[in-house]
């Protein structure tokens, strides 16, 4: 795959020297002079010296023929901004972005962002997985339908403890798909379903119920 | 009519005042609060210290009412991110941003942002005062 990445900073040189070692074809296209003198003296020709978002830039490295294009700079406007001008002016296939403000994650998607990368996210999702209270963690998204698969554990204080799976007001396009009791076999829900403090419930939802699902099943 | 402007240097300033003598409502953003220095000292708006990507300091600066949006920092990429996250997010019916480079300005409007480039409008403009039309 030939792989085009905008920004020569750590991210980018550690992300540049992976792909590289997986035999990818690589390009870092960083501003800065003195950086780009670095990475080709360690990695070879793989460091084109100017502005990344650029659109005479992009078109003098074969942008059009890039499989990806990885834009990892500090600024989240220009990491924005690089990236749809790959996917909108050249028709880059895939295009990720590194966003600092993890607000900015929902903002790309909705700007043609294909994959938004946040690491306040994604550390705080680590941390959610080693706080065994915490009511709600990601699993798994399926960024094209817009669904999570998600991880919601019945605290023990929680009102639906006792009470059939049917009696509950669960978001409308809900789907409980597993849930895994402290100590029994896991089982896949019905109706008839009942929930225990401590079980782990495996759901598919829409993102934007996600808020919902918790309340109701947890109450918190 | 309301108006959000972010960038308060002088093209922002003076629109600001503009808008303001003809008795609009008007917020001026800006991150430096010296920049509020270019200000007419008869201003009667709103001047915020904020960073208009930011849309915690848009909603601050009352972008879910206004009717205009105009982006005019030293930065493209600020200006196109905040005229998207305007139009795309707040919906304000309309969004003017400042693009300096003349690429960057055509592949934004083909997106349907309203955008200005002063490059390829000043270059016109001294075109045109030469007088070198055919």
């Amino acid at each position: 795959m030939y792989i085009i990445i905008i920004g020569g900073g750590r991210v980018g040189y550690y992300l540049a020297k992976a792909l590289l070692g997986e035999g990818h074809e690589v390009l870092i296209v960083e501003k800065n002079a003195r950086f780009c003198e670095l990475i080709t003296e360690e990695m070879g020709s793989v460091c084109y010296n100017g502005d990344g978002c650029e659109a005479a830039v992009l078109a003098d490295i074969g942008t059009n023929r890039a499989d990806m294009f990885v834009a990892v700079t500090g600024e989240d406007e220009d990491n924005l901004v690089a990236c749809q001008v790959a996917k909108f002016k050249f028709k880059v296939p895939c295009t990720v972005a590194r966003v600092r403000n993890p607000q900015n994650e929902a903002l790309f998607r909705k700007l043609g962002i294909d994959v938004p990368v946040s690491a306040t996210t994604i550390i705080l999702e680590a941390i959610a997985k080693e706080v065994p209270t915490h009511p709600l963690t990601h699993l798994m998204t399926v960024t094209d339908r817009g669904l999570e698969v998600v991880d919601v554990k019945i605290p023990p204080a929680a009102p639906t403890i006792g009470k059939e799976i049917r009696s509950l007001y669960l978001p409308h396009e809900t789907k409980l798909v597993l849930i895994i009791p402290k100590e029994d076999k896991p089982v896949l829900p019905t109706g008839d379903t009942i929930l225990h403090a401590g079980d782990q419930i495996i759901a598919l939802i829409p993102r934007e119920q996600e808020d919902e699902l918790r309340a109701t099943l947890t109450g918190v | 009519m309301k108006a959000v402007l972010m960038g308060c240097g002088r093209v922002g300033a003076q629109l600001a005042d503009m808008l303001d003598a003809e008795g609009h409502e008007v917020t001026v953003l800006d991150i430096d609060a010296l920049s509020f220095k270019r200000l007419s000292s008869t201003f009667g708006g709103t001047a915020l210290i904020g960073n208009g990507i930011d849309q915690e300091a848009l909603k601050r600066a009352g972008i879910e009412r206004a009717d205009v949006f105009v982006a005019v920092t030293q930065g493209d990429n600020r200006n196109i991110m905040a005229a998207q996250i305007a139009k795309h997010i707040f919906n304000v019916p309309r969004v003017i941003c400042r693009i300096y480079d003349p690429l960057r300005q055509e592949i934004y409007e083909m997106l349907g942002i309203e955008a200005l480039s002063p490059t390829t409008v000043f270059a016109q403009l001294l075109k045109d005062k030469i007088g070198g039309k055919g």
